[in-house]
């Protein structure tokens, strides 16, 4: 069985707390609310997961909160620019806790090809990433892929109560 | 950020800050804009969140290398792209591509316009409360989706054209899938007709609202349904017809107002123009090979190869090779078919490349640093009408095989930079519909 | 072929620097001082009628030795008579070209955009600030000698310094 490298392996507290630390694991992961934070052309795909075709509602993840105050993933869709940097270490700064950040498509992840003067490589240089989605731009598949590891880490995660 | 210029008009008056992260603005615009209550009086634009210097990326690589970056300018219809810089290219050479390469051309770029408006439209209908229409045309966008999958291998992102032609044939079948599609994309046009067109919520949102007269629109050089929404009946598929778009019976929809209303009806009648082009398009097409010619034994590329390097080079000449097993619409007859065969812009098939020396040095000379697509030295502009307006590419050759300077002519630039005027005198809620009707894609404002 | 540029030269002997025709496309190179005067006949003479100004960009020659080192290209277009024209201005590095918001009003977006890549200035442009770039680059990206992977974050690793 893999786990992520980084999650705390649950010490065995007893028996009420673990179960509820499961169950609000449980919560956390089948109520996504997502902050998209759209730039480029990683929105069309965005888009294509979030419609009737690949739905990304079965997963509980298909309301979007346009405020970050009110959301608790964020993903960063599309590719971020020096100019776009400031305001997405602010929007991130805004979220509440818990929190994760999703990078979608590889322009998040490493910068894509835009080896340049204009392009952040990879957003994990000025906020902590929970799931890379790589792809220019990822299909729809990959994106699910990608949601439920992400669901999966949720589950996993010592849950701050 | 920058810091705004913009000068109050009024003590009074209130600035407000909308974006650049809001789900309205469509990928990164910032609008700084004055208000006195509901109602704008001034407004600041913003944009450039979104640079990611495909003008400097592409001198550093050959001129095939830049067809990826052109894919990501319009993204919502990147085949329009790929051809309009490919043509430039060619113009740069004083070439023609095949014929069937240019009905093909034709059908992928008016496949690729469909799915822009479908993408506008539903947008904008999503941010004024009419998700239905969202989910409809997005579904309907997936099948073309699907239907361009099969014949490039990708959904968004294809890079299909290449200088003097395209990547390869059409699949079989493809033909009946296209007509199958574009049947269903008819019948939820006319459900989403039915929803918006005479819906009274829907009209009163976008009736008289962003409004823009026909010489404001000249003067902001503002083309494609925009300006044909204020009547002008500019279309540079008819002004100055490229491919075989001279062989095809279409109408230009024009609008009379200027209004986002307007916008929306020329985008819809828009669509079906398209359609009509691709089944005419169909009907007009020479036809292409089907079966691959062989002249002695076919055996897979691998093999060729391999006894090739052990020295087993008797009778190689006349073996064919089969190549690329999963990419259909690509075997030797079809190519000439679709792309060209000047050696200095196009890379030969790949049966010529595994099995002949010519083949392999010509490939070789393609492809290597310092080799490359090598067009003399001069210059070209050429437009094509993409779905945002004129989309124009200018060209700088200095002889070499690495573009000097590829600008691109963003249509959706001169369409924002009069959107100060467009919001001017509307209220705060109008600024949604406005901007959806704009069709401001990031990629290509940014560049 | 409307030898558009023939009729130009005729028309400005002395501020047309040169003319040249090539793949259907007719260039006219003019000097800065006259761009006004002769765009302002472009657009009002009935023969030429050039009511858009489809772009407006430049180009560096600093690799190919050109000396001035810029040339503002215009490509200009009429509707009613449907024939295209490109112009093209020289400008020094550090020099300036007359603007052509007064005639035209995207030429204000696209001078701002020119000046913030090439550092070409417009003179009688109102407001000639950065549009693409943002407070604090510094450098015009698009010339031969801004290397590409140069970055200034504002943020994170290597941010420049507020």
């Amino acid at each position: 069985m893999e786990t992520a490298p980084n999650i705390v392996p649950q010490v065995n507290t007893g028996f009420v707390t673990s179960k509820l630390e499961e169950m609000i694991g449980w919560a956390r992961k089948f109520s996504i609310f997502q902050y998209p934070f759209v730039t480029a052309c990683c929105g069309m795909e965005y888009m294509a997961t979030a419609c009737a075709h690949y739905d990304v509602d079965r997963f509980g993840a298909g309301l979007p909160r346009f405020s970050p105050r009110q959301s608790d993933v964020l993903f960063v869709v599309g590719t971020i620019s020096h100019k776009l940097a400031p305001v997405l270490k602010q929007i991130y700064d805004q979220m509440a806790d818990p929190k994760w950040v999703v990078a979608f498509g590889v322009c998040t992840c490493t910068g894509g090809f835009y080896d340049n003067y204009s392009t952040v490589q990879g957003i994990d240089t000025l906020i902590p990433v929970d799931v890379y989605i790589p792809g220019c731009p990822p299909r729809p598949e990959n994106v699910l892929d990608g949601l439920m590891k992400l669901q999966e880490k949720m589950q996993k995660q010592k849950q701050a109560l | 950020m920058s810091t705004t210029t913009y000068q109050k008009k009024r003590k009074e008056n209130m600035m407000l800050n909308v974006g650049p992260s809001h789900p309205a603005m469509h990928g990164i615009v910032r609008m700084v804009v004055e208000l006195d209550g509901e109602v704008i009086v001034g407004s600041d634009v913003e944009i450039g969140f979104l640079h990611r210097a495909f003008e400097k990326d592409s001198e550093q690589f050959g001129y095939l290398q830049v067809i990826p970056y052109t894919d990501r300018l319009n993204y919502v219809s990147p085949l329009i792209n790929n051809v309009g810089y490919c043509m430039a290219v060619e113009k740069l050479f004083g070439l023609k591509s095949p014929e069937r390469a240019q009905y093909i051309r034709v059908i992928m770029c008016e496949l690729s316009r469909v799915s822009d408006h479908l993408t506008c439209i539903a947008a904008s209908a999503m941010e004024l409360g009419a998700f239905t229409v969202f989910l409809y045309m997005i579904k309907q966008r997936e099948e073309i989706y699907q239907l361009i999958e099969e014949v490039t291998g990708a959904r968004l992102t294809i890079s299909y054209a290449r200088v003097g032609g395209v990547k390869g044939d059409l699949t079989d079948g493809f033909e009946s899938k296209c007509h199958a599609v574009m049947k269903k994309t008819r019948e939820v046009l006319r459900e989403c007709d039915q929803l918006l067109t005479h819906n009274r919520i829907f009209v009163d949102r976008v009736k008289n609202i962003g409004i823009i007269s026909k010489e404001d629109a000249i003067s902001y050089s503002m083309t494609g349904p925009f300006l044909r929404s204020t009547g002008v009946d500019f279309d540079v598929r008819r002004a100055t017809p490229y491919l075989v778009y001279d062989r095809f019976d279409f109408e230009i929809p024009v609008g009379s107002t200027g209004d986002c209303l307007d916008r929306y009806l020329v985008r819809m009648d828009e669509m079906e123009q398209s359609m009509r082009i691709v089944e005419q398009a169909f009907k007009q097409m020479p036809a292409g090979h089907v079966l691959v010619n062989e002249q002695g034994e076919v055996v897979k590329s691998e093999d060729l190869v391999d006894s090739a390097k052990m020295g087993n080079t008797e009778g190689i000449v006349t073996k064919s090779a089969i190549v690329e097993p999963t990419l259909e619409g690509y075997h030797k007859d079809n190519r000439a078919e679709v792309g060209t065969c000047n050696k200095r812009a196009a890379m030969p098939p790949k049966e010529e490349t595994y099995s002949n020396i010519e083949g392999l040095m010509n490939h070789f000379k393609t492809v290597m640093v310092g080799h490359g697509t090598r067009p003399p030295a001069g210059e070209a502009y050429h437009a094509v009408e993409g779905a945002n307006g004129e989309l124009g590419f200018y060209v700088v050759s200095d002889g070499t095989g690495t573009p000097y300077r590829v600008r691109v002519r963003p249509p959706c630039f001169t369409i924002m930079s009069g959107l100060h005027k467009i919001v001017e005198g509307d209220t705060l809620a109008d600024i949604i519909a406005s901007f959806g009707s704009v069709n401001m894609i990031g990629g290509e404002l940014d560049r | 072929m409307q030898e558009l540029h023939k009729k130009l030269k005729e028309k400005f002997p002395d501020d047309v620097l040169g003319t040249h025709e090539q793949h259907g496309d007719e260039t006219a190179i003019v000097k800065p001082s006259s761009l006004l005067k002769v765009a302002q006949f472009l657009r009002d003479d009935p023969e030429f009628a050039m009511n858009f100004l489809m772009d407006l960009t430049a180009v560096d020659g600093l690799r190919l030795g050109w000396n001035p080192r810029f040339q503002v290209v215009y490509h200009f277009f009429s509707y009613g008579k449907n024939h295209r024209l490109r112009i093209k201005v020289p400008a020094a590095d550090g020099g300036s070209v007359p603007s052509l918001t007064g005639l035209w009003a995207v030429a204000n977006w696209f001078e701002r955009e020119c000046w913030d890549l090439f550092g070409v200035k417009f003179d009688g442009h109102p407001d000639l600030r950065r549009i693409m770039m943002y407070d604090g680059f510094v450098g015009h990206p698009l010339r031969k000698d801004y290397p590409i992977n140069k970055r200034q974050p504002l943020i994170g690793p290597g941010a420049i310094a507020k």
